[in-house]
C-alpha cells in the first residue's frame, strides 16, 4: 500500500515520533509537557485575580506580598523547601504509578501510613541514637507502612481486577480509621491526637547548618526526596524493570504479548508508589514534630496529583511542579491578612482542572499544527 | 419504641446517602466516573445555605442548592466531554475545588471561617427529632422518592435508554442517532442536581453550613452505587444498609462494643469487597470513565 491518505500519513509521523527520536519530536513533546503547564498558570493566574478582586484587594499587591513571604526571604523559602519536601514525595508517587498505567489516589493514606509505622518504630528504638544509624531503619519502616497499603490496591487489580482508582480511594478511608484507631487506642498522649515524641534519629534541619533559616521547619529529608526522584528517574528509564513498567503503562495488552506479566507489573509498581509516598512522612516525623499525628498528611495526598501532573509524571517536572506547589501553600500564610488563605485552595484545584483540560487540547493542536505544516 | 427510633434515625441518615447515590447511579449509567459527588454536595450544601439565609426560605434553600450541585456538574461535564480531560483527575480536582470555594465564600458572606449563622430549615422546631419532625420534612419525602424516580427513569422513559445506551455502548448509541453529547450532559446535571439535594438536606436539618460538612458521604454514596452493582434499587438498600449500621453505632456508643472506627470502615471494606468479586461479578457500564473512546 502506497497511497498517501492524511491518516496514513498521521499514522507513520506518529510511529516516527516514538521510535526514533528526532530533533522535531523532542521538541514537540517539550512542548507538549510544558505549554499546558503554561495554559494552567495562566489560567489560574486569572481567576486569582477575580477572586482577590471579589474580596476587595489589590491583585497586584497581593501577589507581590505572596512572592515576598514565599521566595523573598529565609524562613518562608525554608518553609517552602519544607513542603516541597513532601509534596515531591506524594507527587513522584503517583507520578511513578501514573507511568505504569495507575492512579494511585491513596498517597494520602500511603503518607500517613508510612508516618505512622516509622513513629511506631522509632518509640521502639533505643534513646539517644544519632540519626545517620537511625535513618535506614526510618526508610525502611516508613517505606513498609505505604508500600503494604499500595501493593494491596495493586494485587486487587492483579488478581481480582478491582480498579485502583476505587480500591485506593476506599483504602483511604479504611486506612487512616486504622490509624485513628490505634492511635486514640493505644499510643496517644492524653488529651492529644499524637503519639509520645520520638527520642531518637532526629534529622538536622537546614537552620543547624545555614542560621538564616532559623525558625523553618526544612530538613534533611529534602535530600532524600531528591534522591528518591533520581533514583525513580533511573528505575524508569535505566532498568529493564522500569521498561516493563512503561511498556505495560503504554500498552498492557502489547506488553503481555512480549512476554510482560501486566499483572505482576501492578503490584510491583502500587507497592513502589506506596513505599516513596510512605518515606514522605518521615519529612513530618523525623524532620519536624518528631511525633505521629493524626490528620498530618492534610490533603498533600491529592495535591501530588497535581504535582504528578504538572510535573509531566517526570520526575525531575515533579521536583519543579512540588516547588510550585508549595509556594502557592505558603504564600497563602503570607497575604492571610489581606485575602482569606482559602484563596490559595482554590488556585491549587485551578491549576489540577486547567492542565488536565489542556493536556488533550493543547497536544491536538500541536499535531493538527504539525501535519499542516 | 426502639425499634421506632432505630428505624427514623436510620432514615435520616440515609436521606442524603439516598440523594447522592441517585446521582451516582446516573452519572455513572452515562459513563462518567462519579467522584464529584462530594463535592457537589458541599457545593449543593453552602448555596443552601446562602439562599435560605438571604431569602428567608427553606424553599429558596432548596433552589440554590440545586444551583450549586448543578454549576460543579456543569464544569465537570465541560472538562470531561468537552475537552476530554481525564475525570479521575478533574473528579479529585472538583471536590477540592468544592472545599476552597466553600471556605472562601463562607469568609466572604458570612465572615466566618467554621460555620454560617443559624438558616431557615423546614419547622422541624416544634416536632422536635421524632417521627413527626421526619414527615413534617420535603426533604424526606424527596429523598425517599431519589431512587425510585432514577429507577423509574432508568428502565421506562426514552431518556433512560438512551442513558443506558451511551454508558454501555457510545458508538452504537450514535449510530443509531442518539445525541450523546446532549444526553451526556443532561445525565451528569441531573446528577449534580440530585447529590446537590443531598447537601441542601444537610444544612435544612442542622440549621446552618459547617467547613466540609459532607464529611466523605459523597464518597459513601459513591461506595453505595459500586456495591448495589450500578442497579437504583439495590444501590437504594446499600444506602440504608450503611445507615442502620451508622445508627447502631450511634445507638451503641455508650457500650464502646465495637470501636467507631471500625463502623465507619463498613462501606468501604463492602465496596472493595463487591469490586474484588466476592459477592457476584460486579460489572460496571462498559464505557465507564472512556468519553474519548467512541
Amino acid at each position: 500500500m502506497t497511497t498517501t491518505s492524511p491518516e496514513l500519513s498521521r499514522d507513520t509521523a506518529a510511529t516516527a515520533e516514538t521510535s526514533v527520536p528526532s530533533r522535531s519530536a523532542s521538541k514537540l513533546r517539550i512542548e507538549e509537557a510544558l505549554l499546558p503547564s503554561l495554559v494552567a498558570l495562566l489560567v489560574a493566574a486569572i481567576v486569582g485575580d477575580v477572586l482577590i478582586l471579589i474580596f476587595g484587594q489589590s491583585p497586584a499587591t497581593v501577589f507581590k506580598l505572596l512572592l515576598e513571604g514565599t521566595w523573598g526571604n529565609s524562613y518562608g523559602f525554608g518553609q517552602v523547601l519544607y513542603k516541597a519536601t513532601t509534596l515531591t514525595f506524594t507527587g513522584l508517587s503517583i507520578a511513578f504509578a501514573l507511568r505504569a498505567g495507575l492512579f494511585n489516589i491513596g498517597a494520602e493514606s500511603q503518607l500517613a501510613a508510612g508516618g505512622f509505622v516509622a513513629a511506631t518504630i522509632g518509640l521502639l528504638l533505643p534513646q539517644g541514637l544519632p540519626w545517620i544509624v537511625t535513618l535506614p531503619v526510618y526508610i525502611a519502616a516508613a517505606a513498609l507502612g505505604g508500600g503494604i497499603v499500595g501493593g494491596v490496591a495493586g494485587e486487587l487489580k492483579a488478581r481480582f481486577g478491582a480498579h485502583e482508582v476505587i480500591t485506593t480511594i476506599m483504602l483511604n478511608f479504611i486506612v487512616l480509621a486504622l490509624l485513628s484507631y490505634l492511635t486514640a487506642a493505644h499510643l496517644k498522649v492524653p488529651e492529644t491526637l499524637h503519639t509520645e515524641e520520638v527520642r531518637s534519629g532526629a534529622v538536622p534541619r537546614l537552620a543547624d547548618f545555614l542560621p538564616s533559616f532559623h525558625g523553618s521547619a526544612a530538613n534533611v529529608v529534602l535530600v532524600l526526596a531528591v534522591l528518591a526522584c533520581l533514583g525513580a528517574w533511573w528505575y524508569l528509564f535505566h532498568t529493564r524493570r522500569g521498561f516493563e513498567l512503561r511498556a505495560v503503562g503504554l500498552q498492557p495488552e502489547a506488553a503481555e504479548y512480549g512476554g510482560v506479566r501486566p499483572g505482576a507489573v501492578w503490584t510491583r509498581a502500587m507497592t513502589i508508589s506506596g513505599a516513596i509516598a510512605g518515606i514522605g512522612g518521615l519529612n513530618f516525623v523525623l524532620g519536624y514534630k518528631h511525633y505521629y499525628e493524626e490528620g498530618f498528611a492534610g490533603g498533600a495526598g491529592f495535591l501530588g496529583i497535581a504535582v504528578a501532573l504538572v510535573g509531566g509524571t517526570h520526575p525531575l517536572g515533579v521536583m519543579l511542579a512540588a516547588l510550585l506547589f508549595a509556594t502557592i501553600s505558603q504564600g497563602g500564610l503570607a497575604v492571610n491578612a489581606m485575602v482569606p488563605k482559602q484563596f490559595v485552595e482554590v488556585l491549587q484545584a485551578v491549576v489540577i482542572i486547567a492542565v488536565a483540560v489542556s493536556v488533550p487540547e493543547v497536544r491536538g493542536l500541536l499535531r493538527s499544527q504539525r501535519r499542516r505544516d | 419504641m426502639a425499634a421506632l427510633l432505630f428505624l427514623a434515625q436510620t432514615l435520616r441518615i440515609a436521606i442524603p446517602y439516598l440523594f447522592a447515590a441517585a446521582g451516582g447511579v446516573v452519572t455513572e449509567r452515562v459513563g462518567l466516573i462519579g467522584l464529584t459527588l462530594e463535592g457537589y454536595m458541599l457545593g449543593g450544601a453552602f448555596a443552601a445555605a446562602l439562599g435560605s439565609y438571604y431569602g428567608h426560605s427553606a424553599w429558596l434553600g432548596v433552589l440554590a442548592g440545586i444551583g450549586g450541585g448543578a454549576a460543579l456538574a456543569l464544569l465537570y461535564g465541560v472538562s470531561a466531554i468537552r475537552f476530554r480531560a481525564d475525570q479521575v483527575v478533574i473528579g479529585i480536582a472538583i471536590n477540592l475545588l468544592a472545599i476552597g470555594l466553600t471556605r472562601f465564600f463562607l469568609r466572604l458572606a458570612f465572615g466566618s471561617s467554621s460555620n454560617s449563622p443559624r438558616v431557615a430549615g423546614f419547622g422541624a422546631e416544634q416536632a422536635g427529632s421524632g417521627f413527626l419532625a421526619l414527615v413534617s420534612n420535603p426533604m424526606i419525602w424527596l429523598g425517599l422518592l431519589a431512587i425510585p424516580v432514577v429507577a423509574w427513569l432508568l428502565y421506562r422513559t426514552p431518556f433512560g435508554l438512551r442513558i443506558r445506551a451511551v454508558g454501555e455502548h457510545p458508538a452504537a448509541a450514535i449510530s443509531v442517532g442518539v445525541p450523546i453529547t446532549r444526553i451526556r450532559y443532561g445525565a451528569v446535571l441531573l446528577s449534580g442536581i440530585l447529590a446537590g439535594l443531598g447537601g441542601v438536606y444537610l444544612v435544612l436539618d442542622q440549621h446552618q453550613f459547617t467547613d466540609q460538612m459532607t464529611a466523605g458521604r459523597g464518597f459513601i454514596a459513591l461506595a453505595a452505587t459500586i456495591f448495589g452493582r450500578w442497579d437504583p434499587m439495590r444501590v437504594g438498600i446499600a444506602c440504608l444498609l450503611f445507615a442502620a449500621a451508622e445508627t447502631l453505632q450511634i445507638q451503641l456508643q455508650g457500650a464502646q462494643l465495637v470501636p467507631s472506627q471500625f463502623v465507619e470502615m463498613i462501606p468501604y471494606v463492602l465496596t472493595i469487597v463487591a469490586l474484588a468479586g466476592v459477592v457476584g461479578r460486579a460489572v460496571p457500564p462498559a464505557a465507564l470513565g472512556k468519553v474519548a473512546g467512541e
